[in-house]
């Protein structure tokens, strides 16, 4: 008897809990951004197969994070994948036409997930793989792909080692020794900076490699420092930070610790210049620096404005989805990750008409030779099956009317 | 003298199942399809290695009483020496390029010939994973000096210390040259490279889930020996009373320390094939949860049973990684047993990480209504011997045929 | 100088945030020798609820209720996860404590669809009052003292402060003197869920990103506190805090600030084997 109560109270506990954050969630958009009342329904559009034509499906498997760390960008990534397969829900190859499936499977942003989730969809049979937004994972599940001779497309994920010895890697992005290079150069040109204070955190490839290479490229007096995995309190490395006299911060960390530092900086008023890598265009890093005058300057793939067409279909998406709005952060600002999850659905459109088959082998095959010009500029395969890519985006948030602004483009020397 | 005589036929039963279970791997793996059944591959490789895992943590917490939370440090320690000691030498610059290459100028399977090579192969990784046990048990020992004085959750939150300590050191930035940093660890020889190629390059003879089997067969068999030997025993009288086992003779602290050592060594062993299986060595997957995983595997088999670890670690892995994993999809149902909806049904709660959400309420309903887990402290050949024994009444036949059949764990 | 200051400012602050969790775990340990593993997850559901309340509440009635939920949610873990295990070995309650902080993760993981939340601005208390400090970061100590104050009070001079003590003393005895065991535990559970959620609404206010692990960490650091200070003693609870506060502060201000978690835990190992009852335990004889 006492037993049932007390499973009685778990089960009740778990449900009020989740009924609490299930109403909070849904009431989010509203407050946030103008939704309209009435969601239409089911746009997300991976499960409704429809009886009909259910034979000729081709699925493509989507690597993403959608919780941890990287869950927010992860999910904005996914977002362009999902708006570009709601634009483009057919592919036709060899003459027929096949219905495109998009298969996640959550990595949970953690290197001990990914080969299980990275298995989980080479046993789906998709015929490649997008993703995914963070390096580490992808390193993680790159060899069971490899091992299942499947393709993967990495769309945001900038680590070298991603594609280093895995033939069946390939990225549409640039290399962090490049934007490590760039954001070096950029600190020089623009604030003459002599010293700068680089933070990540400890045991991410991704801030540890960035951190490396804006080192390498600097030409000044750096100080290095690193956070252990889910630290909170940030104002000790900022007040370090000031205390040394540096004239930069290089913070390139995860969307949950970026917005803890922008925010802190905002209250605190900071006037160091605050750099950050792709990870830090998102907006709710954006929203953390709402209103004040902090200086924060993102090194990024896409510009709002570069392909207008996209832009204002993407918006439109956005605001007629409300678990995307949600997803997206709770407003309509484009993420430079949506854009390149958008380029990276069309490119496996194009592997695959290339290939002329949607079997996996064919279109790995094929792959090398894809060429694609995308909303973020012109694709392109390198023989390591790295993107030949010269350009970065730098933008400065204009945090009077919370957007991002165009700074400047930067190229490698 | 019966005891013993029934200790032979468990030995057996033991050994023909184990047996059994490898030829089926082999068999399993080159006979499906291996793309659509990747995941269940997985599975299989990931819960062989958390078997090994859980069956060394149930030998120090089952068995001998200490409750220790160190289980990650020491699969740390294991993965990070197995994957330094077997980096190919082609690939150490590339593995650290961040460094400029490594301290470690050799590569054990390169010493035999290479790891394209079977002799190379198979010596490099065995010395590599035995590396990986010493390691771990010399770091166990020098940490249990201290923390062995301890009592229960004392020594639990105490080694549960040392392990998140072990790990900040590995990545510490100025070990670079050893540890690589924050970055992974890779190129390395995994499970797959077992599997048999011929001159085009082409698998002839899939063998990676044989060769995980294999080894973590070897391991658990040898903890199973260490069980039922005298130390087993002296192990068991220290768990069910200190004070009375030290009044018997036994020397309280050496007894502590050997478990303890001994533990360690084979979660160190475990560690250099989890690092075998995720095709990867990284200290940031080394955390506390993972040490909760397997105490939670462990504690779902039973405390105290061998082969309740094993099965519930199949169990653990499969419901986790595959079975649950519907879960976390938004589903929308047009039809329903056969019967078409006129509207399309949107199944509810069904969200991103709601598997995660039934599968720790599942847990809780296990630890509190369930609390002996599975198998309770008995042994697999137990109740086969039972159930063989209810057979003979029922069927009055030998209860061979019913045992093989039966289970699937080692 | 401004730097150094604003570093002690910082690590005081955060150390009376730990003193008001660890306060929690002190207090069942020192009663139910049970390390209440989900205390730190406590903490963060708090958080949570703020963030969920404070969206369609008015600020005040969004912080008395979830303080309300906080202590409901801390009695409720109580009598669901560790009464039915009163008998059990330590070792089946601290698995539960872990299964429960598991599954307290695994639903704020769920309930938040993996994206960290961001903890409401509270007027006041938000600001910054000087360099990187925030009201609430100077406020914090003080308020501590007042609470720990208090609690003991509450303690030494009340019935059922004796009850705890008593308890915590013997449980056979004291259960046979006629104390109701269960209602001492429980409120226990209360005042330890009370803090926590004062101490959350502290430490967010100053720290303002909830994700689903937030807890875990100062639920540990909290917990080495209460063992630095003699599990079971409120002012050693307290002042075990401070120093582990100041001193990760102070770590992390340093080059090694990678070690900051590290040192805690090495400063955690050397007491316990050096003197294992902490700062301000009592001695405790084993019986046979």
């Amino acid at each position: 008897m006492k037993k049932m109560v007390a499973l009685l109270l778990v089960l009740a506990m778990v449900f009020a809990l989740a009924a609490c954050g299930g109403s909070g969630n849904t009431e989010k958009p509203k407050t946030d951004g103008d939704v309209q009342g009435q969601q239409t329904e089911d746009v997300q559009g991976q499960q409704a197969d429809d009886a009909g034509d259910a034979a000729d499906v081709v699925k493509i498997g989507v690597f993403e994070p959608s919780t941890g760390d990287s869950g927010a960008g992860g999910k904005q990534e996914m977002l362009g994948m999902q708006y570009a397969n709601q634009e483009t829900p057919t592919v036709e190859v060899g003459g027929k036409t096949y219905k495109v499936e998009l298969v996640p499977a959550d990595n949970g942003s953690s290197t001990d997930k990914a080969p299980t989730a990275a298995a989980e969809l080479v046993s789906q049979d998709v015929a490649l793989v997008l993703g995914s937004y963070g390096s580490g994972v992808s390193i993680a599940g790159g060899p069971t792909f490899e091992e299942a001779g499947l393709a993967a497309i990495g769309v945001t994920c900038t680590n070298p080692n991603v594609t280093a010895g895995n033939d069946y890697y390939f990225r549409i992005c640039f290399l962090d020794p490049f934007q490590g290079t760039v954001l070096a150069n950029f600190a020089t040109e623009k604030f003459g900076a002599q010293k700068a204070y680089l933070l990540g955190e400890v045991g991410n490839d991704y801030d540890q490699g960035l951190l490396t290479f804006f080192e390498q490229a600097f030409d000044g007096e750096v100080v290095k420092d690193s956070f252990p995995t889910n630290t909170s309190d940030f104002s000790t490395y900022i007040n370090k930070a000031v205390s040394e006299g540096c004239d930069v911060i290089f913070c390139p960390v995860s969307i949950a610790y970026s917005t803890q530092i922008v925010k802190l900086a905002a209250d605190m008023g900071l006037e160091i210049p605050i750099l950050g890598s792709d990870t830090l265009d998102s907006n709710m890093v954006l929203e953390a620096a709402s209103g004040s005058n902090v200086q924060l300057y993102v090194s990024t793939f896409y510009q709002e404005g570069g392909s207008p067409a996209f832009d204002e279909g993407f918006k439109a998406y956005l605001n007629s989805d409300a678990t995307a709005m949600t997803n997206n952060g709770g407003n309509d600002t484009i993420a430079a990750v949506s854009a390149m999850g958008y380029d990276a659905y069309y490119v496996a459109l194009e592997a695959m008409k290339a290939a002329g088959s949607v079997d996996a082998a064919a279109v790995k095959a094929a792959l090398p030779g894809v060429t694609y010009t995308g909303v973020s500029g012109a694709i392109a395969f390198d023989e390591t099956g790295d993107a030949i890519r010269d350009t970065a985006y730098i933008k400065v948030a204009d945090t009077a009317n919370n957007t991002w602004a165009l700074e400047t483009q930067q190229t490698a020397k | 003298m019966i005891a013993q005589k029934k200790n032979k036929t468990g030995l057996f039963i033991a050994l023909v199942v184990a047996a059994a279970l490898l030829i089926l791997a082999i068999v399993l793996e080159n006979t499906l399809d291996p793309i659509k059944n990747t995941i269940f591959f997985t599975v299989l490789k990931k819960g062989a290695v958390y078997a090994l895992v859980a069956c060394s943590m149930n030998l120090l917490n089952g068995f001998t009483g200490l409750f220790s939370l160190g289980q990650a440090g020491f699969m740390l320690l294991g993965a990070y020496t197995y994957a330094t000691l077997t980096i190919p030498m082609s690939a150490k610059d590339s593995v650290y390029y961040l460094y400029g290459g490594t301290v470690f100028r050799f590569s054990l399977p390169d010493l035999f010939g290479g790891a394209d090579k079977p002799l190379g192969l198979i010596l490099g990784v065995l010395l590599a994973l035995v590396c990986a046990g010493i390691v771990a048990a010399a770091v166990a020992w020098l940490i249990g000096l201290p923390v062995l004085r301890l009592k229960s959750d004392y020594l639990a939150i105490a080694t549960l210390g040392f392990a998140e300590i072990i790990r900040a050191v590995f990545q510490w930035d100025k070990l670079g040259p050893v540890t690589n940093g924050a970055n992974a660890l890779k190129s390395f020889p995994t499970f797959s490279s077992f599997n048999l190629k011929n001159a085009s390059g082409e698998v002839t003879l899939r063998l990676s889930i044989f060769v995980a089997f294999l080894l973590a067969a070897i391991c658990i068999a040898l903890i199973l020996l260490l069980i039922n030997s005298s130390y087993g025993r002296a192990f068991k009288a220290i768990r069910e009373d200190e004070v009375a086992a030290e009044a018997m003779g036994i020397n309280l602290a050496k007894h502590k320390r050997l478990s303890f050592c001994i533990s360690s060594f084979f979660a160190g062993v475990g560690g250099g094939m989890f690092a075998m299986f995720a095709n990867q060595a990284q200290a940031r997957n080394f955390t506390t949860a993972m040490t909760y995983e397997i105490l939670l595997i462990v504690v779902i088999g039973g405390i105290g049973s061998i082969s309740g670890s094993c099965l519930a670690s199949f169990l653990y892995v499969a419901a986790s990684e595959w079975w649950l994993r519907f879960l976390d999809k938004e589903t929308t149902l047009t039809h329903i047993f056969g019967f078409d909806l006129d509207q399309p049904f949107k199944v509810p709660l069904l969200r991103n990480g709601f598997r995660m959400v039934v599968f720790s309420v599942v847990i809780m309903i296990v630890v509190l209504f369930f609390r002996r887990g599975l198998m309770g402290d008995k042994e697999l050949p137990d109740v086969l011997r039972r159930f063989g024994a209810f057979c003979k009444r029922l069927f009055r036949r030998p209860a061979k045929k019913t045992g093989k059949g039966g289970e699937d764990n080692g | 100088m401004r730097y150094a200051l604003s570093t002690l400012i910082s690590g005081v602050s955060l150390g009376g945030q730990y003193a008001l969790i660890a306060i929690g775990y002190t207090l069942v340990y020192g009663i139910l020798r049970l390390i209440n593993f989900a205390h730190g997850d406590v903490f963060m559901v708090a958080g949570l609820m703020m963030v969920y309340l404070s969206a369609s509440l008015p600020l005040p009635l969004a912080l008395v209720l979830m303080l309300v939920l906080t202590v409901v949610l801390g009695f409720a873990i109580e009598r669901a996860a560790y009464k039915p295990l009163r008998s059990a070995p330590r070792m089946s309650v601290m698995i539960s404590a872990i299964g429960v902080s598991y599954l307290l993760q695994n639903l704020a993981t769920y309930v938040t669809g993996g994206l960290p939340q961001t903890y409401p601005t509270i007027p006041w208390l938000s600001r910054v009052a000087w360099g990187s400090v925030k009201w609430a970061a100077i406020v914090t100590p003080f308020l501590v003292v007042a609470l720990v104050f208090a609690l003991t009070q509450l303690i030494n001079h009340t019935k059922v402060g004796m009850a705890m003590r008593a308890v915590a003393k013997d449980f056979e005895t004291s259960q046979l003197m006629g104390i109701k065991i269960n209602n001492v535990i429980s409120m226990t559970f209360v005042i330890g869920s009370a803090l926590a959620a004062v101490g959350s609404t502290l430490y967010f206010i100053n720290f303002p990103s909830i994700v689903p692990l937030s807890g875990a960490l100062p639920g540990l650091r909290a917990f080495v506190a209460a063992v630095f200070g003699g599990i079971g003693s409120i002012p050693g609870a307290v002042v075990g805090a401070f120093i582990i506060g100041i001193s990760e502060t102070i770590i992390k201000a340093s080059p090694y600030s990678i070690f900051s978690d590290a040192f805690t835990f090495a400063l955690l190992i050397v007491i316990l084997v050096v003197k294992p009852t902490g700062l301000f335990g009592e001695k405790v004889t084993d019986k046979v």
